[in-house]
C-alpha cells in the first residue's frame, strides 16, 4: 500500500496520540515521536507503529506522531486511521 | 442469573481516555457511540478506535453495546462488520425499523458463522426514537430473537413529533408506557431516555422514578455521576425488602402446613405477590443489600 | 550495602557524612538530647530594627560555609528568601548552606548562585520547579539532604542540623521582633515551619513588610528568640503565597477513588466521634474529605480534630461542626487563613509539634486516619513523592511519611496510571515513606491491604470492595499500559533521603 497524500487522525488529548503520515520520498519508513512518556515507552510505541504498518503493507512513509499517553490499542488504531486515509479511503 | 441493566452509559466512540475508563464507572452496560458523539469527518477513527478498545480492553462484567449509525447512512454497514468481529455483547441501533433489523439479523449471522461465534450471541437493542417506532414497537421487537431490550429515545422523538421536549416529560408520557408494556410483554429489557441536564440530581432522580413507576426496567445515563442516582432509585428499598422477605417466610410456613393459599397482614397473597417478592429479593441480594 | 529495604546506601557519603541506615519506623526511638544554644543576651536600650539587608548581614557576622534557613509559608510567592541570598551573593561570601524547609519554581534563580558558589549545600523538606531539575542533574557539589516535615524540626532541635542565621519572613513584626503570620499585606496565617528555627538558631532576623509599634498581638514567635528585625518593600506577591482555592476533582475516576477510600474508611470502624482526620491539598484528597463530610452529617459524626496544612475546605467542615479544632501548620488559602485569624479553636502546631519522633509526642501519633498520594508505589508498599518517573526530584516528603508512621489508618488514594504510567512497580525510583507504615492502597480498579494489617483486611472482606493482592494490582495496570523501561541512573548520588529519625531511607542518583 503506497501513502498518496499527507493524512492525519487522533488527537493532543491525554491519552491519545497525533499521527501525522506523509510520503517518503527516500523511501522506507521514518518515525518522528514526541512523547510525554519518551523514556519509558518510547520503543514500545515506535514498535507498535512500526509493527501496524508492517501489518498494512506500508513500506515508504514518514510518520509524525505527539504521544500524550496512549496505549498500545490507540496508537494502533490511529496508525491505522492515518494510513487508509492516506490511501484515499476517506471516512466512510 | 439475569444481567442486571439498570443503567446504560454512553460513552464517545472517539474517546481513547473514556473508553479506557468506561468500564469502572459504575454503569451495568456501556454504549460505545459511533453515532451522534462522533463528527462525520471522524467516523472511520471512531469506529477503528472502538474496535480496537474491545479487542484490547478488558470490560470485566460490564456489557460492552455499540451504538452504529442509523442502518441508512453509508457507515452503517461498514460499523456492523468492523464492530461484530469483535464480538461486542450487542449492537444498538438508532431509528431501527423491522425491516432493517431482520437485515441486520441476517449479517450477524452470517458473521457469527465465519468468525466462529456462538450463534445469536451478539444482541441487538433498537432505538425508538420516532413516532414510527413507538407506533410499531411491539413489531420492531418480534423482527428478532436477538433483542435483548429497547432504548427509548426522548429527543429524537420529540424533534419528530414536532415538539418540544421538557423535563417534567409529559410529551413522552404515551412512549414511555407503550415501550414498557410491549417489552414487558416480549419479555425484554425497556430503557428510558436519558436526562439531560447533567448538574440538575434532584431532577434526574425524579425523572428516574417516574420511568421505574410506568415499568421501564433502566435508565440510560449521559454523565458517570448519575449513574449512583439512577442504580439508588432502582435498588429495592429497606422497606420493600423486609415486606419481600416476609412475604417469602409466609409462603414456606404455609407451604409447611400444608396449605396452597395464605395472607399476610389480612392481605391474600397471589403467585404475582410472591413473584416480586422473589425478584426482589434476588436484586437485593445481588447488590449486596442482604 | 543494602539496607532492609534492599535500597543500595554507601556507608559514607561524600559531601553528607556517615549514613546511620534506615532501621525500621520506631527503631530508632529512645532518649534524645535536645540541642544547646547559644545566645546573645541584651540589655534594654538594645536597638534591634536594623536599616537595610546588608546591615543585617554585617551584624549577624555572616561567614563562608555558614548554614543560613528559611520558612516556606509564602510558598511561590515569597520574596524574601531570593532577596537575602541575592543580598548575600552580591556581599562576596561562599559556600553557603540553604536550609529552607521547601524550595518552589519561583527559586529557579538559585541556580546561578549555585553555579557561581555562593550556595554550596541545600537542605529542604520539597523541592519543585527549574531549581530541583537543575539539581537533579548534579549541579551542587554536594547532595542535597531531604527531610521530612517532622524530621527537619527533629534536625534542627537534636543540633544535628544546626543553623548560624534564621531568616524569618514576617507578615507582622513588631520593633522588639514579636512575628505573626495573621495580619498584614502578606498574612499567610499559621508559620508552623519557622518555630524550630526561631528556637535553635545562632542568630534570628525577622524580615518584614508590615513593621508595627511594639507590642503587636497575637504573638506567634516571641521576641525572646529574635536578633534583629528589617524592613523590606514586600515579603512575598499575594498571587503566589495561596495556592488559590483548591478544588475537588470533577474527573469521575477520581470521584470513584474517593467514594472507595470513605467505604474503607468506614468499614475500618474509625469514623466515628472524636475521629481526627488529615488529608492532603490536591483533587482526589479534597474529594475524600468531601464523602467523609457527607457521611459525618448523615450519621452526626463529630470530629476531634482534623489536622495538616489546612485548606478552605477543611475550614468549611469545621465550621459546619464535623470538627472540634483544627490543628494547622500551614494555610494553603485564604479561607484558611480567616479561619485561623477568627477562632482560636483552629489552633497553629509548629512542625515539631506536628511531626517530630523525637519530643514527647506530636500530633501525628493522635491521628486516626491521613489519606496521601504518591508518584511511585511498590510491591511492599513503599512509597515515592520525591522523584517524578523520569528519576528527577519533583516534591518530597513534606508530611508524607510523618503522618503515615502516627496514623492509624493511612490510606494512599491514586489512578492505577497515570498518563501511560503504571504507579504500582516492582521497585521505586525513590522511597520517601516505608511500606511498613502504609497500610491500603485505593484505585479506580481494585483496593490492596498491606498484608500485614490482617484486620482491616478481615474489615473489607464483608464489604462489596474490589480487594485484591497488590501484585494483582500491579498485573491489571501492565496489562494494560505495557512495562515501562527502567530509566537508566548514573551512580552519582545527587540527594540523601533522610526518614524522619535522621536515619537515611534512600538516595537519589543523577538520571542519565
Amino acid at each position: 500500500m503506497e501513502v498518496k497524500k499527507p493524512s492525519k487522525a487522533g488527537t493532543m488529548e491525554s491519552n491519545d496520540i497525533y499521527v501525522m503520515l506523509m510520503p517518503n520520498p527516500k523511501g522506507g519508513i521514518e518515525i518522528n515521536l514526541q512523547s510525554i512518556v519518551m523514556k519509558q515507552f518510547g520503543e514500545e510505541i515506535e514498535r507498535v507503529i512500526l509493527e501496524t504498518l508492517k501489518e498494512l503493507k506500508v513500506e515508504n512513509v514518514i510518520v509524525n506522531a505527539q504521544d500524550k499517553g496512549a496505549l498500545n490499542y490507540t496508537v494502533k488504531a490511529r496508525i491505522e486511521t492515518a494510513t487508509k486515509r492516506a490511501m484515499g479511503q476517506e471516512s466512510k | 442469573m439475569k444481567r442486571l441493566r439498570r443503567t446504560m452509559l454512553f460513552m464517545p466512540g472517539n474517546n481513547p481516555g473514556m473508553l479506557q475508563n468506561a468500564g469502572i464507572l459504575g454503569a451495568d452496560s456501556i454504549i460505545l457511540d459511533l453515532e451522534d458523539a462522533v463528527s462525520l469527518t471522524e467516523k472511520d477513527s471512531a469506529r477503528i478506535l472502538t474496535r480496537e478498545a474491545i479487542k484490547n480492553i478488558d470490560y470485566i462484567n460490564v456489557e460492552v453495546v455499540v451504538r452504529v449509525n442509523p442502518f441508512d447512512t453509508e457507515f452503517a454497514k461498514e460499523d456492523i462488520d468492523v464492530i461484530a468481529r469483535v464480538k461486542p455483547d450487542a449492537l444498538m441501533i438508532p431509528k431501527a425499523t423491522e425491516e432493517e433489523l431482520e437485515a441486520i439479523d441476517k449479517i450477524l449471522t452470517t458473521i457469527e458463522v465465519e468468525e466462529s461465534f456462538e450463534k445469536g450471541s451478539i444482541k441487538l437493542l433498537p432505538i425508538i426514537e420516532t413516532a414510527y417506532g413507538v407506533e410499531n414497537v411491539y413489531n420492531i421487537i418480534k423482527s428478532s430473537d436477538r433483542i435483548v431490550g429497547v432504548l427509548l429515545g426522548g429527543e429524537d422523538l420529540t424533534s419528530d413529533l414536532g415538539i418540544k421536549r421538557t423535563k417534567e416529560g409529559e410529551e413522552i408520557f404515551y412512549a414511555r408506557n407503550r415501550v414498557a408494556i410491549a417489552c414487558k410483554a416480549m419479555k425484554v429489557d425497556s430503557i428510558d431516555t436519558p436526562f439531560t441536564d447533567t448538574n440538575d440530581f434532584e431532577g434526574l432522580e425524579k425523572d428516574t422514578r417516574k420511568a421505574k413507576s410506568l415499568g421501564l426496567t433502566g435508565k440510560a445515563a449521559i454523565n458517570p455521576r448519575q449513574i449512583d442516582t439512577i442504580h439508588y432509585v432502582y435498588a429495592p428499598n429497606a422497606e420493600e425488602i423486609k415486606y419481600a422477605k416476609r412475604v417469602l417466610e409466609a409462603m414456606e410456613e404455609a407451604e409447611s402446613e400444608g396449605k396452597g393459599v395464605f395472607s399476610l397482614d389480612g392481605k391474600m397473597i397471589d403467585a404475582p405477590v410472591i413473584n416480586r417478592a422473589k425478584n426482589t429479593v434476588e436484586l437485593a441480594m445481588l447488590l449486596g443489600l442482604m | 550495602m543494602k539496607n532492609i529495604l534492599g535500597r543500595e546506601i554507601p556507608e559514607y557519603i561524600e559531601g553528607y557524612g556517615k549514613v546511620t541506615q534506615f532501621e525500621g519506623v520506631f527503631k530508632h526511638a529512645g532518649i534524645k538530647l535536645k540541642k544547646e544554644t547559644k545566645l546573645n543576651s541584651v540589655t534594654p536600650n538594645h536597638e534591634k530594627v536594623l536599616k537595610s539587608l546588608e546591615v543585617v548581614l554585617e551584624k549577624v557576622q555572616l561567614r563562608d560555609g555558614m548554614t543560613i534557613s528559611f520558612h516556606h509559608h509564602l510558598r511561590n510567592g515569597d520574596k524574601v528568601l531570593n532577596l537575602v541570598v541575592e543580598a548575600i551573593a552580591k556581599t562576596g561570601i561562599k559556600d553557603i548552606t540553604l536550609a529552607a524547609s521547601s524550595l518552589f519554581p519561583n527559586n529557579a534563580s538559585l541556580i546561578d548562585h549555585i553555579k557561581s558558589g555562593v550556595i554550596t549545600k541545600i537542605v529542604t523538606n520539597y523541592m519543585s520547579g527549574p531549581l530541583a531539575q537543575e539539581v537533579s542533574k548534579g549541579i551542587l557539589k554536594t547532595p542535597v539532604t531531604m527531610h521530612t516535615h517532622g524530621g527537619r524540626a527533629r534536625a534542627i532541635e537534636s543540633g544535628d542540623l544546626h543553623i548560624d542565621v534564621a531568616f524569618i519572613a514576617a507578615p507582622t513584626a513588631d520593633e522588639y521582633g514579636n512575628i505573626s503570620g495573621l495580619y498584614g499585606k502578606s498574612a499567610c496565617g499559621a508559620l508552623g515551619y519557622a518555630v524550630s528555627d526561631a528556637e535553635c538558631a545562632d542568630k534570628v532576623v525577622a524580615i518584614t513588610d508590615n513593621l508595627v509599634p511594639y507590642p503587636t498581638c497575637p504573638i506567634e514567635i516571641s521576641q525572646i528568640y529574635i536578633d534583629y528585625i528589617v524592613q523590606v518593600e514586600s515579603i512575598g506577591d499575594p498571587a503566589g503565597i495561596v495556592s488559590g482555592t483548591t478544588k475537588i476533582t470533577k474527573d469521575p475516576v477520581g470521584l470513584k477513588i474517593a467514594k472507595m477510600a470513605k467505604d474503607v474508611m468506614v468499614a475500618s470502624g474509625l469514623v466515628k466521634n472524636e475521629m481526627s482526620f488529615q488529608t492532603g491539598a490536591g483533587g482526589i484528597s479534597l474529594a475524600v474529605a468531601a464523602e467523609l463530610r457527607k457521611h459525618m452529617n448523615q450519621h452526626k459524626i463529630v470530629g476531634s480534630f482534623a489536622s495538616g496544612g489546612i485548606t478552605g475546605y477543611i475550614v468549611d467542615m469545621f465550621e459546619e461542626g464535623l470538627f472540634r479544632t483544627l490543628f494547622d501548620v500551614q494555610c494553603f488559602d485564604l479561607q484558611a487563613v480567616r479561619s485561623y485569624v477568627s477562632t482560636h479553636k483552629h489552633q497553629r502546631m509548629s512542625a515539631s509539634m506536628y511531626g517530630n519522633p523525637d519530643n514527647k509526642g506530636a500530633v501525628v501519633n493522635n491521628l486516626d486516619i491521613v489519606i496521601l498520594g504518591a508518584t511511585e508505589i511498590d510491591t511492599d508498599f513503599n512509597v515515592n513523592v520525591t522523584t517524578g518517573s523520569d528519576g528527577a526530584i519533583m516534591g518530597g516528603s513534606g508530611g508524607h511519611s510523618d503522618t503515615a508512621a502516627g496514623a492509624k489508618l493511612t490510606i494512599i488514594v491514586t489512578q492505577l496510571m497515570k498518563a501511560r504510567l503504571p504507579i504500582i512497580k516492582e521497585s521505586v525510583t525513590t522511597i520517601t515513606t516505608p511500606g511498613e507504615s502504609i497500610d491500603v492502597i485505593v484505585t479506580e480498579r481494585g483496593i490492596a491491604v498491606n498484608p500485614k494489617r490482617t484486620d482491616i483486611i478481615e474489615k473489607l472482606k464483608s464489604t462489596n470492595l474490589p480487594l485484591m493482592t497488590i501484585h494483582e494490582l500491579k498485573a491489571i495496570a501492565e496489562k494494560m499500559t505495557g512495562k515501562p523501561k527502567a530509566i537508566e541512573l548514573s551512580d552519582e548520588i545527587v540527594a540523601v533521603i533522610e526518614y524522619r529519625d535522621g536515619s537515611v531511607i534512600d538516595v537519589v542518583r543523577r538520571p542519565l
